[in-house]
C-alpha cells in the first residue's frame, strides 16, 4: 500500500520554466531579437577588449575618414584601422559605438527597470487599496502633467555638483540620469496596472483566496501581479526604448554625460548637422539604437506568450 | 425552534443579516440609497445537514451565502459559527476561523487562477494555514485530488486544461483542503452541463457523507436542491419567504411565492405535463434599491390583500419546522383578528 502512494506520489512533475523556454523558442522573433540583444551586449561589454583603440583620443590628421565599404568603392580617405571611419575630430566611431553602447544599455536598463518598479507599486497600490486610489491617481496626473524635459533640466542643474561630489562624475551623472527618466516616466505603466488591478480584483478566484484567509501582501504577489505581467512586459519593452531616447535628448542638450563620454544618442546628435556629408556616423549609431529596442520589444512579445499558460497551450 | 430535529445543534446561526450596497450618484458621488441585497435573514443550519437556497435570480442568495462567510463586511446582523460570533469582527480577525468555513465558487473557470497550477490552487489553503513541509502538501494534495476524482497526473496542469466539471472538482477540493465543517456552495453546477451536475452533486453528497460537512446550497435549480437538501429556504428580494424540511415545502407550499416557484418546475412526462397549472407572475422583481411598502412580495402575489400593502409580514412557524411569512396564514390560523395577530406575530419573533 505505501508502495503504490509511493509511487504515485512521485509522478515526475517537469519544471514550468522548460515549458516557458519551449514556448518561447517557438517565437521567431523572439529568438532573433534574443539573439541580437546577446550579441549587442556582448558587443559593448568585450568589444574594449577585441578593438583596443581608446575611443578619446583625438587624432586630427586623420578626420573625417570613411568606413571601408565607402572606402573600397569610391575614392575617399580610409583606413582597415578605421573601419568604420572617424569624425571631424578624428575619434575612431567603432570604438565610441562600443563605448557609447556601455553607456546606453546600462542607463536604458537601470532607467526602465526602475520605471517599472514604481510604475507597478504605485498602479498595484492605487489599484488594490481602495484608500489610496484617489491620492495615487492624481499625484500620477500631476506628475503626467508635468513637461518632461524642463523638469529634467532643473534636476540636472540642481543636482549635478552634489552628486559629483559624492560620487565622482561618472558615477554621479549616470545615477542622476537613471533616476530622472525613472521617475519621470513610471505614469503609463502605472495607469496601465492599476486598471488591469482593478478588473482582476473582482474576479472570483481573488474573493476565492479572500475566503482562503489570504492576506492582502500575499493575495499581490500571488493572484495579482502574474495576472498583470503582460502589460508590464509591454511597458517594460517600451520603457528601455524611451529611455535609451530620453538620455539621447539630454546629451544633446549638453546636460547629459560630459563632452568627452560618448553615448549613442551622443554620438548621433553630434553628427545631426554634418548628416548629409557623412551619413555613417548617423546610420550606425541609429541601427544600435533601433535594433536595441526593436529586439527587446521582440523579446517582450516572446517572454508575454511564455509567460502565459494558456497560450503555451499546457 | 428553527429546527426540525431537536437533537441535532446549529453548526451556524444566523440573525438578522442585512447585507445593503449603498448607492452614490450626482456630482459629488453623494450616498442616495442602498441595495437591500440581504435585508434581515434568519436561519439556522444544523450540523450535518444541508440547507437549500432557493430564488430567482437577482433575490440575494450568493449575497447572502457570501455575508454568511464574511467576504463581505455586513450592514447588521448577527452569524454565529459554533457559537462563535463573527459578524462584526473585522476581516484580519477572521483568517484564523477561515479554516473552518470554505466556499464553492458558481463559475469553476473564474474561481481559479489561470497562472497557478491545479497543485498551487489545491495547497494555496495549505500554505496560509498549515506548517506542512513541502513533501507533506504535495501528498495531501494528491489525497484530496483522489477523494474528488480527479487524476494525481493533472497536478501540474493549468486550470484552462480542464473541462468545466474537473474545474468545479479542483474548487472543490481546494474548499476541502483545510477539513472544513461548513462550505456554502453558490450554485457549484449552475455553470455546468446536466449530464456533469448530477456528477458533481453526487460527488457533493459522497464527501459530505466521508466528511461530515454541514453545506447551505445555492441554487435557482428546484428539482437538484430537492436531491440534495435536507432543508429548503426560499428567498424574495432580500428577504427568506419560507423555510421548511424539503418534502414539506415541496408537497405543500405555504407561501404564494413559492407556490408559483415550484409550478415553473418542468415535469418531465408529457402527460403529466399537459395537466400542471403554471402559476404565471405577472411583473418584474422591485428593485432591492426601492422595495415595495408592506410586504416584499405584494406587488405581484396572485393573492395579494390590503393589508399586505401596508405591514410587512412576519416569519412564522405555521407548521412544526415550517417558516413561513405570509400575511395568508396569519388569517387562516389565527382567527382572532388582524390585530391580534400582528401583536402576536411582534411577541413570538421567530427563531426561540
Amino acid at each position: 500500500m505505501t508502495e503504490t502512494t509511493q509511487s504515485q506520489s512521485t509522478i515526475p512533475v517537469r519544471n514550468q520554466w522548460w515549458d516557458v523556454w519551449d514556448q518561447f523558442k517557438t517565437h521567431r522573433g523572439a529568438v532573433i531579437g534574443g539573439a541580437f540583444l546577446i550579441f549587442i551586449t556582448l558587443f559593448v561589454l568585450l568589444g574594449p577588449y577585441l578593438w583596443q583603440v581608446d575611443a578619446q583620443k583625438l587624432d586630427i590628421r586623420n578626420k573625417d575618414m570613411r568606413p571601408f565599404y565607402i572606402g573600397l568603392f569610391a575614392d575617399v580617405k580610409w583606413s582597415w584601422s578605421r573601419p568604420l571611419g572617424t569624425d571631424h575630430l578624428g575619434r575612431d566611431i567603432m570604438a565610441n559605438l562600443i563605448q557609447g553602447g556601455q553607456i546606453s544599455m546600462a542607463v536604458g536598463w537601470t532607467a526602465m527597470i526602475l520605471s517599472l518598479f514604481l510604475g507597478t507599486l504605485i498602479g498595484v497600490l492605487a489599484g488594490f487599496f481602495k484608500r489610496l486610489d484617489g491620492i495615487l491617481m492624481r499625484f500620477t496626473d500631476l506628475v503626467l502633467s508635468l513637461p518632461l524635459l524642463p523638469i529634467l533640466l532643473v534636476m540636472m542643474l540642481l543636482f549635478r555638483d552634489p552628486l559629483r561630489a559624492a560620487f565622482g562624475p561618472e558615477t554621479g551623472i549616470f545615477i542622476l540620469i537613471v533616476s530622472g527618466i525613472g521617475i519621470t516616466s513610471w505614469m503609463h505603466t502605472a495607469r496601465i496596472v492599476r486598471g488591469d488591478i482593478l478588473a482582476i480584483k473582482e474576479r472570483e478566484f481573488v474573493l476565492a483566496a479572500r475566503s482562503i484567509g489570504t492576506p492582502p501582501r500575499r493575495m499581490i504577489t500571488r493572484h495579482l501581479l502574474p495576472n498583470v505581467m503582460s502589460p508590464i512586459m509591454v511597458s517594460a519593452t517600451l520603457g528601455l526604448a524611451s529611455a535609451i531616447i530620453t538620455e539621447s535628448a539630454l546629451s544633446f542638450l549638453g546636460l547629459g554625460f560630459p563632452s568627452d563620454f560618448p553615448t549613442w544618442g551622443k554620438i548621433l546628435f553630434d553628427s545631426v548637422d554634418r548628416m548629409a556629408a557623412f551619413p555613417e556616423r548617423v546610420i550606425w549609431p541609429g541601427l544600435c539604437i533601433s535594433l536595441t529596442v526593436l529586439s527587446v520589444n521582440y523579446i517582450g512579445d516572446g517572454l508575454r506568450d511564455a509567460l502565459d499558460p494558456r497560450i503555451r497551450g499546457l | 425552534m428553527l429546527d426540525a430535529a431537536p437533537s441535532k445543534k446549529p453548526l451556524v446561526e444566523v440573525r438578522d443579516l442585512k447585507m445593503h450596497f449603498p448607492i452614490y450618484a450626482g456630482l459629488l458621488r453623494r450616498r442616495v440609497g442602498e441595495v437591500k441585497a440581504v435585508d434581515g435573514v434568519s436561519f439556522d443550519i444544523m450540523e450535518g445537514e444541508t440547507l437549500g437556497l432557493v430564488g430567482e435570480s437577482g433575490c440575494g442568495k450568493s449575497t447572502c451565502g457570501r455575508a454568511v462567510l464574511r467576504l463581505y463586511d455586513l450592514t447588521s446582523g448577527s452569524i454565529r459559527l459554533e457559537g462563535k460570533e463573527i459578524g462584526p469582527t473585522p476581516q484580519a480577525a477572521l483568517r484564523d476561523m477561515r479554516p473552518r468555513m470554505q466556499m464553492v465558487f458558481q463559475d469553476p473557470q473564474a474561481s481559479l487562477n489561470p497562472r497557478m497550477t491545479v497543485q498551487a490552487i489545491i495547497q494555496e489553503p495549505l500554505d496560509e494555514h498549515t506548517t506542512l513541509s513541502t513533501k507533506e502538501k504535495q501528498q495531501k494534495v494528491y489525497e484530496l485530488m483522489d477523494a474528488v476524482g480527479l487524476n494525481r497526473r493533472f497536478a501540474g496542469r493549468y486550470p484552462h486544461a480542464f473541462s468545466g466539471g474537473q474545474r468545479q472538482r479542483i474548487g472543490i477540493a481546494r474548499a476541502l483542503a483545510l477539513n472544513p465543517k461548513f462550505i456554502v456552495c453558490d450554485e457549484p453546477i449552475a455553470a455546468l452541463d446536466v449530464s456533469i451536475q448530477a456528477q458533481v452533486v453526487n460527488l457533493l453528497e459522497d464527501l459530505q457523507e466521508q466528511f461530515g460537512l454541514t453545506y447551505l446550497f445555492i441554487s435557482h435549480d428546484l428539482s437538484m436542491v430537492r436531491h440534495i437538501a435536507t432543508r429548503v429556504a426560499v428567498m424574495y428580494l432580500g428577504k427568506i419567504v419560507e423555510l421548511a424540511p424539503r418534502e414539506a415545502l415541496y408537497s405543500a407550499p405555504l407561501h404564494p411565492y413559492t407556490e408559483a416557484l415550484l409550478s415553473a418546475v418542468p415535469e418531465p412526462d408529457p402527460s403529466l405535463e399537459a395537466k400542471v397549472e403554471r402559476i404565471i407572475l405577472q411583473g418584474d422583481v422591485p428593485s432591492p434599491a426601492n422595495p415595495p411598502k408592506g410586504c416584499n412580495f405584494c406587488t405581484r402575489c396572485p393573492k395579494v390583500m390590503d393589508i399586505c400593502r401596508e405591514v410587512e409580514p412576519e416569519t412564522r412557524e405555521v407548521r412544526p419546522g415550517h417558516f413561513a411569512a405570509c400575511h395568508l396564514h396569519e388569517i387562516t390560523s389565527q382567527t382572532a383578528g388582524k390585530t391580534a395577530a400582528q401583536k402576536e406575530a411582534n411577541e413570538r419573533q421567530h427563531g426561540e
